[in-house]
């Protein structure tokens, strides 16, 4: 297709950063009226982070946002509709409690000449742009039980009644069936022949040579490459995603693997992840990688009983074990570090102590009273074992560093004495010194003959400290990868689904 | 492959329409849930005692229930929005106890200005409320408890200043005559209830911050990003709760005629009772005047019913907390059974 010359949407230099993590450096990138424009790149790469400035959500550290050859300050999401730029996230922002048409005109109803809310016409108009972009949704059905897809369908039609210009769609069809992806290309296209522009951010590959026009490869906030698709195909695109630098990893170390300990057979949760399969062993590393959503924390969350599984098999040292939750699980020696140590992982106001001791409180009660000065030893030990840098075991851990914490939240489960360690993104918002060091321990307690799976979201990570790595795409193994055999370009083939 | 897929639109045409009518389907039963209570509990009693039955008894619980109800609407504003407001018997106690001095004090001034008075105190105190929850950032049930204690403090403060008890000879019968007046054989106060509800129930039908009220208390988060200004939406809300109950403090002092510090004290938990029992969902987002002001007439009636069947006041205070216990439980129920059947439909879809 031919570009008319002026973008709708261009960026120059745009840079952001969150505290010492630089998101985006540097980046340009246009939009043209009419294309459809695909943004791909590893988790991390940036791409969601350049989607909420275009939202009005943040604010750019350094650059500048052009919009209709004007530039602008984007200072608010209502300053980027006004500007004709309509997201649409991957989960809606919706009132569950009101209805289709509601939701489509909240904070700017149609109102008549008595400034009235006019409820007729809202009606006709909302229904009027379903029935253009010929979807069956009625303008009275309340958006509470309304599927991703239909709430995704209100959010188009709430930027077309504000003629949008611009339409990001944040990986809208994570969610979708099969046929809704269809449905929703269907309209895409439908606007894009309006002129609209659509940038539709997204991972799957088969679903951006689809659809789109032209697609931007980011990787690691850099702007890498921007390409029409029919130039290009998918190895050049993956190579172009992947290659992160490797530095500041502490490859794991020397460790004797051993028999299995855990071995997984056709474990499906049905909708989440189907037939995943795999064996374990005393000392390895079983590194999980793939796609934000792509299944693994969920396995994980089986394994450690907090969902159940509808069918498939679960060994622990040679006995079927079925596991019924976390207690449970516990008992069989498992344990999980879950990703948010806010929420899952730690008691924020209590002690370095007192959070240690928390899984095994068994051990340091005596009479069923805590015992202080036990809970002080326990967690000493583990203070020096894992070098937690703090003032003493009685210091709060809202007061430590991410890193710190995060070795607070190991020690507690390995003062449960585990067989078996689930970490699930063990390094994830910790700064790089602390990183090495989260490594280091990772790579000593495989070398003391714990079998682990980490699951990791940065690939040079997995690659550095996998035994074996094992890739889910979409709640299925896509590839199984022994350390000698995996690449950055591989595992990345496998997570976004690519046969080869 | 097209006579499927039109097979399937035309289904989930019919599972979306069929959709849309349940859902109203259920907004109506709710009401209807109470219009069927309301007319269970009227033919038990009636049966027992017929004396329930006569106008006049109708007129008392109505009378009974004006003042509870209009508290009740400015309650509702402010439930919507996903906050609570526990001060509201306290600011009744306050402007029912101010303006009956004030009509003592100044027996010749114009009915009004009391009135006036009244209103303008209890606006004052809600806007004092909405500032500490929307501004100060403090929780609306810590920041209400507070200011439920500091304001019959107040009274207390007040009366121990000028008098403890004011009496119904003391006023102007002018003030007293508010809750007497017939205005075509309607009591004037069951009047200026009704009027009250059609108003605040228009208000938010009809207007664009009421409806933003809603989208506020259902998604505040959602709402934020399309630019509604939540914070001053909730300082309104609770200024209007305060409004409403100056003019309720203003028609209790007419209507008890004798008035003391301790008025009004725990009319909150009716208040809130009524409320939940009308269908607005505690957590904001949903519910509408008419379940509102069914809810405080069921209660009210309940309430009447109890007493005429002689039935202790322990055994009052235990069916309404089972009145109250009754509502949410039929809420969720409602709810849960509504996702189902839809789950259902689309699964079959």
């Amino acid at each position: 297709m031919t570009n008319p010359p002026e973008p709708i949407v261009e960026l120059r230099g745009i840079a952001k950063h969150f505290g010492g993590v630089q998101a985006l450096r540097g980046v340009d990138f246009s939009l043209f009226p009419g294309e459809v424009h695909a943004l791909v790149g590893e988790n991390g790469a940036g791409k969601s982070t350049l989607v909420k400035i275009l939202a009005g959500i943040y604010r750019p550290d350094a650059g500048v946002v052009k919009v209709g050859g004007e530039v602008v300050e984007l200072r608010s999401p209502t300053q980027a509709q006004a500007l004709g730029i309509a997201v649409v996230q991957q989960e809606p922002m919706l009132f569950p409690d009101l209805d289709v048409a509601e939701n489509v005109f909240m904070g700017r109803h149609p109102r008549d000449r008595f400034g009235r809310v006019d409820w007729k016409r809202m009606y006709r108009e909302v229904d009027q742009l379903l029935a253009s972009l010929d979807v069956s949704l009625s303008s009275h059905t309340p958006v509470q039980g309304l599927s991703v897809a239909e709430q995704q369908l209100v959010e188009i039609a709430k930027a077309l009644s504000l003629q949008a210009r611009v339409l990001v769609l944040d990986e809208p069809t994570a969610a979708l069936s099969v046929h809704e992806v269809e449905e929703l290309f269907d309209i895409v296209k439908q606007l894009c022949e309006r002129g609209v522009a659509v940038l539709f951010v997204s991972h799957r590959l088969e679903e951006v040579f689809k659809i789109a026009d032209r697609l931007t490869v980011l990787r690691d906030g850099t702007h890498i490459i921007t390409a029409p698709v029919s130039e290009m195909h998918t190895e050049e695109i993956i190579k172009h995603m992947v290659g992160r630098e490797l530095s500041n990893l502490f490859p794991k170390g020397e460790a004797e693997i051993g028999e299995v300990v855990l071995e997984v057979r056709h474990l499906t949760r049905p909708g989440v992840f189907a037939d995943v399969s795999f064996q374990l062993r005393r000392g390895e590393i079983l590194g999980f990688a793939g796609l934000v959503g792509a299944g693994r924390t969920e396995v994980a969350r089986v394994l450690f009983g907090i969902d159940r599984a509808e069918s498939g098999e679960t060994w622990l040292k040679g006995k079927k074990v079925r596991i019924r939750s976390p207690q449970h699980a516990m008992d069989y020696g498992i344990a999980y570090v879950p990703e948010d140590r806010h929420q899952h992982g730690l008691v924020m106001n209590f002690s370095i102590a007192a959070n240690v001791t928390l899984a095994i409180l068994q051990q340091v009660s005596r009479l069923g009273l805590l015992d202080p000065r036990r809970e002080q030893k326990i967690a000493g030990e583990y203070s020096s074992q894992l070098r937690i840098r703090s003032a003493g075991v009685e210091q709060l851990v809202n007061a430590l560093s991410g890193g710190n914490q995060q070795k607070v939240v190991l020690s507690k489960w390995l003062a449960t004495n585990p067989a078996v360690l689930i970490l699930d993104e063990p390094t994830r918002g910790i700064d790089v010194g602390a990183k090495a060091e989260v490594h280091r321990i990772i790579s000593d307690l495989a070398a003391r003959g714990l079998a682990i799976i980490l699951i990791s979201s940065e690939l040079p990570e997995v690659l550095a400290m996998a035994d074996r790595v094992i890739v889910l795409h979409e709640g299925r193994v896509t590839g199984t990868f022994a350390r000698s055999e995996a690449t950055q370009e591989r595992v990345m083939f496998a997570a976004t689904g690519q046969d080869r | 492959m097209t006579t499927t897929s039109q097979e399937v639109e035309r289904t989930k045409q019919r599972g979306q329409v069929s959709q849309a009518h349940l859902f109203r389907l259920v907004n109506r039963v709710r009401e209807l849930g109470l219009l069927i209570v309301l007319l269970l509990i009227i033919l038990i009693v009636g049966i027992q005692a017929p004396r329930f039955l006569s106008i006049d008894n109708f007129e008392q619980i109505l009378l009974s229930v004006a003042i509870l109800a209009i508290v009740a609407l400015g309650e509702t504003l402010v439930v919507l929005t996903r906050n609570v407001d526990l001060s509201v018997g306290s600011m009744v106690g306050v402007t029912a106890f101010v303006t009956a001095y004030f009509f003592k004090q100044l027996p010749q001034s114009n009915l009004l200005l009391g009135i006036l008075l009244g209103c303008a105190l209890g606006l004052v105190l809600g806007m004092v409320n909405g500032l500490i929850v929307s501004f100060g950032r403090v929780p609306a049930i810590v920041a209400t408890l507070g200011t439920l204690y500091v304001y019959r403090a107040l009274v207390f403060i007040v009366a121990a200043h000028t008098t403890l008890q004011v009496n119904a000879s003391d006023v102007p019968a002018s003030y007293l005559a508010l809750a007497t007046t017939q205005i075509f054989g309607i009591p004037a106060l069951i009047l200026i209830a009704a009027i009250i509800a059609i108003i605040v129930g228009y208000f938010l039908h009809a207007s664009q911050s009421g409806r933003q009220l809603y989208a506020v208390g259902s998604n505040p988060e959602a709402a934020n990003i399309i630019g509604i200004r939540r914070d001053r939406l909730v300082f309104a809300a609770f200024a209007a709760s305060g409004l409403l109950c100056g003019l309720a403090g203003v028609l209790w002092g007419a209507r008890f005629a004798t008035v003391d510090a301790t008025d009004a004290t725990g009319l909150e938990l009716q208040v809130i009772a009524a409320v939940v029992v009308g269908g607005v969902n505690i957590f904001g987002g949903s519910g509408t005047i008419l379940g509102v002001v069914l809810g405080a007439i069921v209660l009210g009636t309940l309430q009447n019913g109890l007493n005429i069947l002689n039935i202790s006041q322990f055994w009052l205070q235990a069916m309404y907390g089972a009145a109250i216990i009754g509502a949410v439980v039929l809420d969720a129920f409602i709810t849960r059974w509504v996702q189902r059947t839809i789950l259902s439909r689309r699964k079959k879809a």
